[in-house]
């Protein structure tokens, strides 16, 4: 499983990269949070808040093993800017993963 | 019984020889006049009195509501709603006649109660206007002041906004406007009207001529039968005292007996929704046009000087907080260009039939960006929560304003000069300006303003704090006013 959290206006490009590579599903979830990029400062008529969690797109993908590293690839370099709060992407290893409709279950699933 | 007189000292000869200085014998003829009604000036402050209603009831709640969190939307409709509501009944039950009728003894501070049920008023009955000869239905009169009564304190709860009880704020309200409005109005705007004053003065002049003391004495008393800050010849068009002043000393005080809202200063108390509060900053606009360009009374040439002005002075007020909040924060918040619109609208409130459109526009930049330090930098400094700042904006462009007035009234600086009624009874003419006593006489109504407003507003505030308390309990101020208060959520999924 590829769990990865990207710039939210970067999510259209990456499921379209993604399914370029053969990606057939993925979950999305808008999350906040913070990472080297830590927040920016709002201003209201003069009072200042502090914004420390910042929005971000939580990607999960579950793929073969095979497609794996070229998932991981492909949002790498769509997700990219180059500047602080592109994100971060984590692989894990998966038991296993069942299709409800057909009772499919490993590879078959995904 | 003056035109005997007059006639007895005609037919001696004594005319002449009496009335040296006054050589024009026109003035003493008995002033005679006709009330005229006008259905432009009915349907012109119809649409007044409705505008006003838009200002409150979608703008300012509006306004207010997108600036404080999701949890305390409805809090904020609701306060505006329901203060609207309730003024809006006790105006037509004792709130007219305290404001506009006749008081007694008490007449320079305060009306009476003998319109009380809106008693003597039916539909034949009228009320002066600016110019002579032309009268306005009294209904019309009613209806129009009866929005500014109600939008004043409505004005007010944005300074405590997030933390008050409802019960509290309802009661506050209704003592307030008994208490300081009603008799605020009374004092700034009740006079005789044009033709009154002008019979008065022909009255005067001529017991004077005919040596009757008693009787010139009488004209007199009646000539000077006007609210205080009236009398003292301080300008407010269309409430500068009255309602911004008013109000922006109210919401002062409340912020500081009601104190800072929990977790002022390390939370975050970001507004919840600036669409929201455009889409009411743009309907606060709209709406003042009636607010400016109604408190003329009539539909004519000085209602579009004060329709003129009521734009170009929002226009400075919003321009200027732009490019200072641009210079010195770095950015051009929207919520900035509307702070400043607002700023703008208040400062001419005061002015907005007597200054010229230059005049104006000066004073809606000066304002935008004084208020822009203020809100800014000052508030920040002395930590005051006035939440939505209703001092920042509404009491001090207010005082910015009404003091401004008494500059820009000068027909040397395009203004429209003062109005004097009584130099040749039955016409309006432009009177003498003197910038010291003008000066002078602002600024006692602006200090008279920020201290019956100030010290009044701390009696109720401290009366219903003993009885029943002003704020809610800490832990229904963390959930929210929404749930807690009103049992309801402005957004459901």
């Amino acid at each position: 499983m590829i769990i990865a959290a990207i710039k939210p206006y970067k999510l259209d490009e990456v499921r379209e990269a993604l399914t370029a590579v053969g990606v057939r599903g993925m979950m999305v979830t808008e999350i906040k949070g913070f990472g080297t990029q830590s927040g920016h400062t709002e201003i209201y008529r003069g009072a200042e808040y502090a914004v420390n969690f910042v929005p971000k797109m939580r990607l999960e993908l579950v793929v073969s093993d095979a497609l794996a590293d070229q998932v991981v690839d492909t949002i790498t370099k769509t997700a990219r800017t180059g500047k602080i709060g592109d994100g971060k992407i984590f692989v894990l290893d998966v038991a296993s993963a069942l299709r409800v409709r057909t009772g499919e279950t490993g590879d078959e699933a995904l | 019984m003056m035109m005997k007189k007059l006639l007895s000292l005609a037919s001696a000869g004594l005319l002449a020889a009496a009335m040296p200085a006054l050589a024009q014998d026109a003035a003493l003829v008995p002033y005679a006049y006709e009330k005229a009604v006008h259905g432009g000036d009915i349907a012109w402050m119809s649409i007044s009195t409705v505008l006003v209603l838009l200002m409150t009831v979608p703008g300012l709640a509006l306004f207010y509501g997108g600036l404080v969190r999701t949890k305390n939307m409805l809090s904020m409709l609701t306060q505006v709603f329901a203060i609207s509501a309730v003024v809006c009944i006790i105006w037509v039950v004792y709130g007219y006649s305290m404001a506009f009728s006749y008081g007694g003894s008490m007449d320079t501070y305060v009306g009476g109660f003998s319109k009380m049920f809106l008693s003597g008023v039916d539909a034949t009955t009228l009320v002066p206007t600016f110019t002579n000869g032309v009268w306005l239905p009294e209904y019309t009169f009613i209806a129009f002041q009866m929005t500014f009564a109600m939008i004043t304190p409505a004005l007010i709860v944005g300074a405590f906004a997030e933390r008050m009880k409802f019960s509290s704020l309802l009661v506050f309200s209704i003592l307030w406007v008994t208490f300081i409005y009603f008799p605020m109005a009374h004092m700034v705007w009740w006079w005789g009207g044009p033709d009154f004053l002008a019979e008065q003065q022909t009255l005067k002049l001529i017991a004077e001529a005919a040596g009757d003391t008693a009787g010139a004495e009488a004209a007199a008393a009646n000539l000077a039968a006007n609210g205080l800050l009236w009398n003292w010849g301080a300008l407010d068009f269309a409430g500068g005292t009255v309602v911004h002043i008013n109000a922006g000393v109210a919401g002062l005080v409340g912020c500081i007996m009601l104190g800072k809202r929990v977790g002022y200063g390390k939370d975050s108390m970001a507004p919840h929704s600036l669409t929201m509060t455009m889409i009411g900053g743009a309907l606060l606009w709209v709406g003042w046009f009636g607010f400016n360009a109604g408190s003329n009374l009539e539909s004519n040439a000085i209602t579009s000087l004060a329709i003129v002005n009521t734009f170009v002075a929002t226009a400075g007020g919003g321009v200027a907080w732009m490019f200072a909040e641009w210079l010195l924060k770095g950015k051009p918040s929207l919520l900035g260009l509307i702070s400043g619109v607002v700023t703008g609208l208040v400062a001419v409130t005061p002015a907005a039939g007597f200054a010229g459109p230059m005049g104006a526009l000066v004073l809606g930049l000066f304002a935008g960006v004084a208020c822009f330090f203020f809100v800014a930098y000052v508030k920040n400094m002395f930590k005051l929560d006035d939440s939505l700042d209703v001092f920042g904006i509404h009491g001090l462009a207010g005082i910015i304003g009404s003091i401004a007035t008494g500059i820009l009234v000068s027909p040397a600086l395009g203004g429209a000069g003062i109005p004097d009624y009584t130099s040749l009874p039955g016409t309006l003419q432009v009177g003498a300006y003197d910038m010291a006593f003008m000066l002078t006489a602002q600024t006692k109504a602006v200090l008279f303003t920020v201290a019956f407003s100030g010290i009044g507003s701390f009696i109720l505030f401290k009366l219903v704090d003993m009885v029943m308390g002003l704020r809610v309990k800490e832990d229904i101020e963390r959930e929210g006013l929404d749930l807690a208060e009103h049992g309801e959520r402005a957004y459901n999924q």
